[in-house]
């Protein structure tokens, strides 16, 4: 998609920090200004309190594992995550460069990212 | 309002197709329709209320309307994912309490197996807004079901035996289900032995995938007074929603915990009084969920609590999915809902198969889990009597 001047069009103007941080491999995250939380996915509404009061934060990228899986008869198999960042929220992510049958709940990983459907995404390796 | 007693559940049906080759999912809702109308001796004319959910083409309730001939007055589309139909029944029974309709039609259909339908996923027009922080991964029904199972088993000492368990009991009553996919009884071996598909979950502590379809029909006291039918009563009803939480995530409970505390609030009724049990069982890990957060045991004792048989008609404590269930009869349109229901209310009206009858049925529940259990989910629950 593309605007009159040739130019990629915005699809969501809000998200711009997250995806601009995340190519320069910087993983942000919202926190509100009015009740403090941090949360992730990103939005600009808080989810907790619905202020629209929220600033982007940095995650230092450190975390554990929160739950594992990995999808055996994917071809090739892949690990799924749940990690929780050092930071307090849990998201969903990849584990990738890891032994799979040595991944374990709590273990320590950190972040790095990947270009995935066309865009960088941020996933996880063993710490 | 409490809405306890003021509706019958007086027609069930389900489709017997597990493969609908050549059968349009359309025809699939009018003959499960036609079914349910004519178990409950009432016809196409006095429909008033019509419920159905993503299951249904185009824009569902307009659609599905149109190719029945339906004359409602009251329309639910409500989607929350496989535990849609147990909603429905709850807004039903809502919307005949209210007066805003008499006879409810509440109607499902899929074709995952020959349609070629991605299992466990409704078509999406527009992508929701995890998608871009998510999809990446490849979350998958499967993996995200076993990250549930992963941690319970860290948390509580869950073992894959005892969620086995859960695979024998529906087995054990599928084999005399002559429209159940799988009629072999497996042993808790076979469970554990079968190839991990997702960590930590086997093949067989999945549900099958098949074509097929259900309906119910439900009405209002008077109209239930009417019919030469057994007098199915809904007690309590309650539904809920959990989600992610903006990243504060606990995959150990689901919103079950809160749909059946409202639900036995309302039918005044314990736990123990419960004979028969309905579980969306898409996988072992969501049955057993289920069980502790409905408060059939205690969070962390689902393990111990399923194992050795205790779910097995005649057998166990708490009779569960004596049609097979989601893990061996069926699970049309991936969406386990619909065939809870049907079969806690074959279980009331004595009409189960009798090898699997509980005895003295008149208290029976059935709960449902939409969606995805460790991401965003839907729960749903209803008690019944037979009076």
């Amino acid at each position: 998609m593309a605007d009159s001047n040739g130019k990629p069009a915005v699809d969501d103007i809000a998200l711009e920090p997250y995806w601009h941080a995340a190519a320069q491999g910087r993983l942000l995250l919202k926190q509100c200004g009015a009740c403090d939380k941090i949360y992730y996915y990103p939005r600009p509404l808080c989810p907790f309190c619905m202020s629209d009061d929220t600033n982007w934060v940095e995650a230092s990228g450190d975390g554990t594992i929160y739950s594992w899986s990995v999808q055996r008869r994917a071809d090739p198999p892949y690990a799924i995550a749940f990690v929780t960042l050092n930071e307090g929220p849990t998201l969903l992510s990849a584990i990738v460069d890891c032994d799979f049958d040595a991944l374990a709940i709590d273990q320590p990983v950190t972040l790095s990212f990947e270009e995935r459907e066309g865009r960088p995404a941020p996933v996880f390796r063993p710490a | 309002m409490s809405i306890s007693g003021k509706a019958f559940i007086a027609g069930i049906y389900e489709h017997p197709t597990r493969k609908a080759v050549g059968i349009p999912i359309a025809q699939i809702h009018a003959e499960v329709a036609h079914g349910a109308l004519e178990d409950a001796g009432l016809g196409l004319d006095d429909v008033d209320g019509y419920f159905c959910a993503g299951d249904a083409p185009g824009l569902g309730g307009l659609a599905m309307a149109d190719y029945l001939g339906l004359k409602a007055r009251h329309i639910d589309t409500t989607e929350t994912g496989g535990s849609s139909y147990i909603v429905h029944v709850n807004h039903a029974v809502e919307a005949i309490a209210a007066g805003h309709c008499n006879v409810a039609l509440i109607t499902l259909a899929g074709k995952p197996r020959t349609g070629g339908a991605q299992p466990g996923r409704a078509p999406m027009a527009v992508q929701p807004p995890d998608a871009a922080f998510e999809a990446p991964f490849n979350p998958t029904v499967l993996n995200i079901y076993a990250m549930c199972a992963q941690r319970h088993m860290y948390e509580f000492g869950t073992t894959a035996e005892q969620l086995a368990w859960i695979k024998v009991a529906a087995s054990t009553h599928a084999q005399h289900n002559p429209h159940a996919m799988l009629r072999n009884v497996v042993t808790v071996e076979e469970v554990v032995n079968s190839p991990i598909v997702a960590d930590p979950l086997h093949r067989l502590d999945c549900c099958v995938i098949s074509d097929g379809g259900g309906a119910l029909v439900v009405v209002s006291p008077d109209i239930a007074a009417k019919l030469n039918r057994p007098h199915v009563r809904v007690l309590g009803t309650g539904e809920a929603i959990k989600h992610m939480r903006g990243g504060d995530v606990d995959i150990t409970y689901s919103a079950g915990v809160w749909s059946a505390e409202r639900a036995f609030e309302e039918a005044g009724i314990k736990r123990e009084d419960i004979k028969y049990v309905s579980l969306y069982d898409s996988f072992t890990i969501t049955v057993l969920m289920q069980i502790e957060d409905i408060g059939f045991c205690a969070k962390g004792r689902g393990g111990r609590f399923v194992a050795d048989g205790n779910l097995i008609a005649g057998e166990g404590r708490l009779p569960f999915n004596t049609d097979g269930g989601g893990l061996c009869n069926n699970h049309p349109g991936n969406r386990g809902g619909m065939t809870k229901v049907i079969e806690a209310v074959r279980q009331l009206r004595g009409e189960a198969h009798p090898a699997v009858q509980v005895a003295n049925c008149d208290l029976a529940l059935a709960h449902g889990t939409g969606g995805l259990l460790g991401t965003r989910h839907g729960s749903a629950t209803v008690i019944m009597e037979r009076v």
